[in-house]
């Protein structure tokens, strides 16, 4: 009973705020650049300043195929979102897999290029400053796709298992905009380790 | 002074409660499983007065440490852990906690809404800090054990590289320092994200954004500063433990890394973070001050936009607490005029304040005490950062006891003073009595005393040469005097704490009951009964206005006819 | 509490005292800052008295007058005039302190360095300092010797900061501001005091269990004393064979892996050097004072006075102590 009404006579406007799935994303997008911001300064900072060890020229091949794959999956859940709005869930479905497909491909191709360089060219995170800045900023890149992969498992179990319907469109998009950031990210750590940094 | 032309039922509770064995457990039980914004700051708040009681104590054992040259009251290994405890306690268990208590409590009732956006998210990110916190102290029993108090942090709480490298800090402590604070971090990003998501999608009808109280304004402002804040130092504390723990070499100086770049992290974090713990306390001085000026907020436009402009200054001043460390002139002379910069909104917000007391008609309850108080301190510690952001009279005080002296003022002159106000002021919406006015101005007055004691006089040993972090000092340095007095302010400090925690457990038994709005004010929480009910409101509300109360309060003279 | 403050006669003395004080300067650098921070608190002075002034005024003039007043007064929202005013006057006195600031840091940080400077390489370890100067060969440890400077010729000394471990800071207030050593760093900082005697500081940045004895005494000299000083650290160590035995104890119990003795075959780097230990005043880094006694305790059992201090008790018996305390003692 604690009604506190002095409309006046306003006309009845829709009072429209904006969602809160996608300012709290928005949000948790902005504190995560941060973390990665630090992590990029770090690693541009010591560019050539290791004492000894592998240099990036020496061991780094640029990891093209993994890219595409990893900035297409932007493009196919965008697709996926597309769908979704539409009520079309089985194309939903399909292009929401193909995402998760393409992330799983660029994640295999990451832990190929690891492997490699840990056992054929002998660079770990401890060998110098050249490796601990690699596999913490890659390290911390992939930490975040294994991430994303796990909610688009999720919602592709819910897909399959038919829990998904058009009004979780919004929910979908919320996801959606993590999975952009992620791809976005990669495309600064991939300039600054491969391109800059060799 | 309730304004009884609401139709509001009665507030408190009357009917007697049986407490049964199960009713009890229920009860504890509810406390552990609620996502009510309610009871969750209300946990925040407790969790942050028993955290200032510990640092406080912490506090103590260091003055008595200090009172004498030689003291050997505490070990140098003890001492050390004793002072990075107090820091790290302070800021991070009881500073990041108190705003988060304040924030979540009183925001939704302020706009009018349910709860917060995000129930879960709000008890998540409680449990977390929680258990953060408690991980920071089992340090002190852990690994070693209690003689030589453990492996508790011993680096200071900015745990400068690289000393706290294996090589330097072979035990666990900087390990405890970094998880503890890790994990407290996603507490603090999750609650900040809760609080800006709901600043901005839950109001209700006719809440613009230049209507939503300056409380929440800048609560929002200080969240949204921590999400960038908070997390530069959980990156470079990841990066110490992998240094530590995976052989990485981002601070070993042996291998080519850099110590200098650990202090540039650590800053980039730790000043934002200053104005995150501070703004909150600016948020409650902003609805105290009016209040019992019986004026509106003097520019409330300038109000907020100085707010969110402090946050963004603040982002560019970090390395003025490097102005030792060997930057270039030019550098350097960058990071003087951006401190400088600050204080203008900062000033900006003084003058505000002391416009919306001038003109007035002021009552001096323990609330306005405390933050008229807090004005004139502010004032004098926002002078002497003033003085510190001289690179070249930097160079001089910088790590000595002038910046104890300076910082000090800002977390116990102003948060402290303010977080006493909000609590006498808020104490009645919460649970529904009066804190007792008489314990209240003696609390006043002993604290404000002892704080001037102890604060005022220690800058004297820092123009002196004294530096920080010193478990003694020669007796022929003309230092004892000066740390004698510090230390008996001190004592006088605790004594009118203990007061308060006197008053909080007496006035919830036996406090004047309080009503829904004792203090004639004129935001939306005041028009729930004391304590609101689960729900908050019954009906949704709709403003017209910045000060909804008052337009019912004086409807031939409405806000909405000048805003 | 400024009041009483300032009619402390130690904290403007001038010349070298025991109290550090900020207000004393005895060199340069430490003058311009004096000077410096004396324009600065004469503006925050006066900003504070008028702010608090007003506070002052509006508490007296706008409280309540009795519980009865309960009339709302006149509700102002804002104005346009004033807030801008209060925004411009504190930008203004921003662009003042700034340029004086910006002034004075370079006059410091980029100063010109003369021909007749001395050099020292200062190298800041756990838990004492070291004093290299290169051109004079000489390394000493925690006493720093430099020549006075008078001010129409100046013979400043610029000091060289390193570190072997972790970040110190060296801090003597009378003569300069205080500068970090970094490892991995290279920073500078110069003096040119202009009063001979004893001047005291100490480690300015937490560096270990021992931080708060890592003091520092800088000894200002005349031009004769310096030379004299100079000659003296320059010869090798004295040789006295009535401390034979002590010398052998030295060398066999692992002394000389860290320690080192010019003129002997004891060439450790970790910990200080003994060449001279006895011409300097205190131990351990002033620690405590330089007697036969503390000397003994000391390496009986270092943790006596510094405890956690790196240098481990040897588990020497009596007679072994005294013996190599005897050897030390000769040490000049």
């Amino acid at each position: 009973m604690s009604t506190v009404a002095v409309a006046q006579a306003t006309a009845e406007q829709p009072w429209i705020q904006p969602s809160k799935g996608r300012v709290a994303m928005f949000c948790l997008i902005i504190a995560e650049s941060a973390i990665f911001t630090i992590f990029v300064v770090a690693y541009i900072y010591n560019i050539g300043k290791s004492l000894y060890g592998p240099t990036p020229a020496q061991v780094l091949d640029v990891p093209l195929f993994n890219s595409i794959c990893l900035l297409s999956s932007s493009l196919t859940i965008w697709l996926s979102e597309r769908a979704i709005e539409h009520g079309k869930i089985k194309a939903f479905g399909l292009w929401w897999a193909l995402t998760f497909v393409l992330g799983a491909v660029f994640l295999v191709g990451t832990g190929v290029e690891w492997n490699r360089l840990i056992y054929h060219d002998g660079l770990t995170i401890s060998t110098n400053l050249f490796g601990t800045t690699f596999y913490s900023l890659v390290g911390l890149h992939a930490s975040h796709v294994i991430i994303g992969l796990c909610m688009l498992l999720v919602v592709l179990l819910f897909t399959i298992t038919g829990h998904v319907k058009e009004e979780h469109s919004e929910r979908i998009q919320v996801l959606a905009l993590y999975w952009h950031f992620v791809d976005a990210v990669w495309i600064v750590v991939f300039t600054v380790v491969y391109i800059i940094g060799r | 002074m309730a304004d009884s032309t609401y139709p509001i039922p009665g507030s408190l509770e009357t009917t007697p409660r049986r407490w049964s064995q199960a009713a009890i457990l229920e009860w504890l039980n509810s406390w552990v499983i609620t996502v009510d914004h309610k009871k969750l700051g209300i946990l925040y708040i407790l969790y942050a007065i028993f955290f200032l009681l510990v640092g406080g104590a912490e506090a103590i054992a260091i003055r008595i440490q200090l009172i004498h040259p030689n003291m050997h009251f505490l070990s140098p290994q003890v001492f050390n852990r004793i002072f990075t405890m107090h820091g790290t306690t302070m800021v991070f268990l009881f500073g990041m906690t108190y705003i988060f208590g304040f924030a979540n409590y009183l925001i939704p009732l302020m706009i009018g809404a349910r709860d917060m956006a995000f129930p879960r998210l709000n008890a998540l990110s409680f449990w977390l800090t929680f258990f953060g916190g408690l991980l920071l102290y089992y340090s002190f029993i852990g690994g070693g054990g209690l003689y030589g108090a453990g492996n508790a942090p011993d680096v200071m709480w900015w745990a400068y590289a690289p000393l706290t490298e294996r090589a330097f800090s072979p035990g666990h402590a900087p390990d405890y320092w970094a998880l503890s604070l890790i994990v407290t971090g996603f507490g603090t990003i999750g609650a900040s994200i809760n609080v800006i998501a709901t600043a901005f999608c839950m109001r209700c009808k006719g809440m613009t954004l230049m209507r939503l109280p300056v409380f929440v304004w800048v609560n929002a402002t200080a969240s949204g500063l921590a999400l960038i804040t908070i997390t530069p130092l959980t990156a470079a504390q990841v990066m110490l433990l992998i240094d530590r723990y995976l052989g990485g070499h981002f601070f070993d100086t042996q291998a080519g890394g850099s110590a200098v770049v650990w202090a540039h992290f650590f800053w980039i974090f730790g000043h934002p973070e200053v104005y995150v713990l501070v703004l909150p306390a600016f948020a409650i001085a902003n609805e105290v001050i009016p209040v019992f000026s019986r004026k509106a907020i003097f520019g409330y436009p300038a109000v907020v936009a100085a707010s969110v402009g402090i946050a963004f200054v603040s982002l560019g001043v970090w390395a003025h607490h490097m102005f030792t460390i060997g930057m270039t002139s030019a550098g350097n002379a960058f990071f003087v005029l951006s401190t400088m910069l600050v204080g203008i909104p900062t000033s900006i917000k003084i003058f505000n304040w002391l416009a919306t007391m001038w003109g007035g008609k002021i009552r001096f309850a323990t609330p306005m005490l405390f933050c008229t108080a807090f004005v004139v301190q502010f004032l004098l510690a926002g002078l002497t950062g003033i003085m510190l952001s001289i690179a070249p009279w930097d160079w001089q005080l910088h790590n000595s006891y002038f910046v104890i002296a300076h910082f000090h003022y800002i977390l116990v002159g102003a948060i402290a003073f303010c977080i006493f106000a909000g609590v006498y002021y808020w104490y009645p919406k919460v649970t529904g009595r009066m804190l007792s006015e008489k314990l209240g101005k003696w609390h006043f007055w002993l604290f404000l005393i002892g704080f001037h004691v102890t604060f005022d006089v220690m800058h004297i040993p820092g123009l002196l040469g004294m530096p920080r972090s010193i478990y003694t000092y020669e007796a022929d340095r003309g230092w004892t005097g000066w740390n004698q007095i510090v230390s008996i302010g001190g004592f006088i400090q605790a004594i009118a704490v203990l007061i308060f925690a006197v008053n909080l457990i007496w006035s919830y038994f036996k406090g004047k009951e309080a009503g829904n709005d004792p203090w004639d004010a004129w935001t939306l929480e005041w028009a729930t009964p004391s304590p609101p009910p689960a729900y908050n409101f019954a009906t949704d509300p709709v403003v017209t206005s910045r000060r909804p109360l008052w337009d019912l309060k004086h409807p031939d003279d409405p806000d909405w006819h000048y805003e | 509490m400024l009041l009483v403050f300032f009619a402390c006669q130690t904290a403007f003395a001038e010349g070298p005292q025991s109290t550090p004080s900020i207000f004393s300067p005895a060199s340069t650098p430490a003058n311009d800052i004096y000077e410096l921070s004396l324009f600065v608190l004469t503006i925050t002075g006066a900003i504070f008295v008028t702010v608090a002034g007003l506070i002052a005024f509006v508490i007296f003039r706008y409280r309540q007058k009795g519980p009865d007043d309960t009339t709302e007064p006149a509700q102002i929202y804002g104005s346009t005039q004033v807030e801008l005013a209060w925004t411009v006057i504190p930008v203004l006195i921003v662009v003042v302190l700034f340029l004086t600031t910006a002034r004075m840091i370079f006059a410091i940080q980029d100063a010109p360095k003369p021909k007749a400077a001395l050099d020292v390489t200062v190298v800041g370890h756990q838990f004492w300092w070291e004093f290299n100067y290169p051109k004079l060969g000489i390394r000493a440890v925690n006493e720093l010797h430099v020549p006075v400077s008078d001010p129409q010729s100046p013979t400043p000394t610029y000091l060289t900061l390193l570190s072997a471990d972790v970040i110190h800071s060296f801090w003597v207030p009378q003569l300069a501001g205080k500068t970090d050593v970094v490892p991995n760093n290279v920073n500078k900082l110069w003096i040119d005091p202009h009063h001979t005697g004893l001047y005291v500081g100490q480690c300015a940045q937490f560096c270990g269990v021992q931080h708060a004895l890592m003091l520092l005494r800088v000894y200002v000299d005349t031009p004769e004393q310096f030379a004299t000083w100079v000659k003296n650290q320059q010869q090798s160590a004295v040789s006295d064979e009535n401390v034979a035995a002590g010398r052998h104890v030295f060398e066999t119990q692992a002394c000389m892996n860290c320690h080192s003795i010019a003129g002997t075959a004891a060439t450790g780097r970790y910990g200080p050097d003994l060449t001279h230990l006895m011409s300097r005043a205190t131990l351990a880094s002033g620690a405590m004072d330089n007697t036969k006694d503390n000397l003994r305790e000391w390496i009986r059992h270092p943790d006596t006075f510094k405890t956690g201090v790196l240098m481990p008790a040897m588990q020497l018996n009596d007679q072994q102590l005294d013996q190599v305390t005897a050897y030390l003692s000769t040490l000049r």
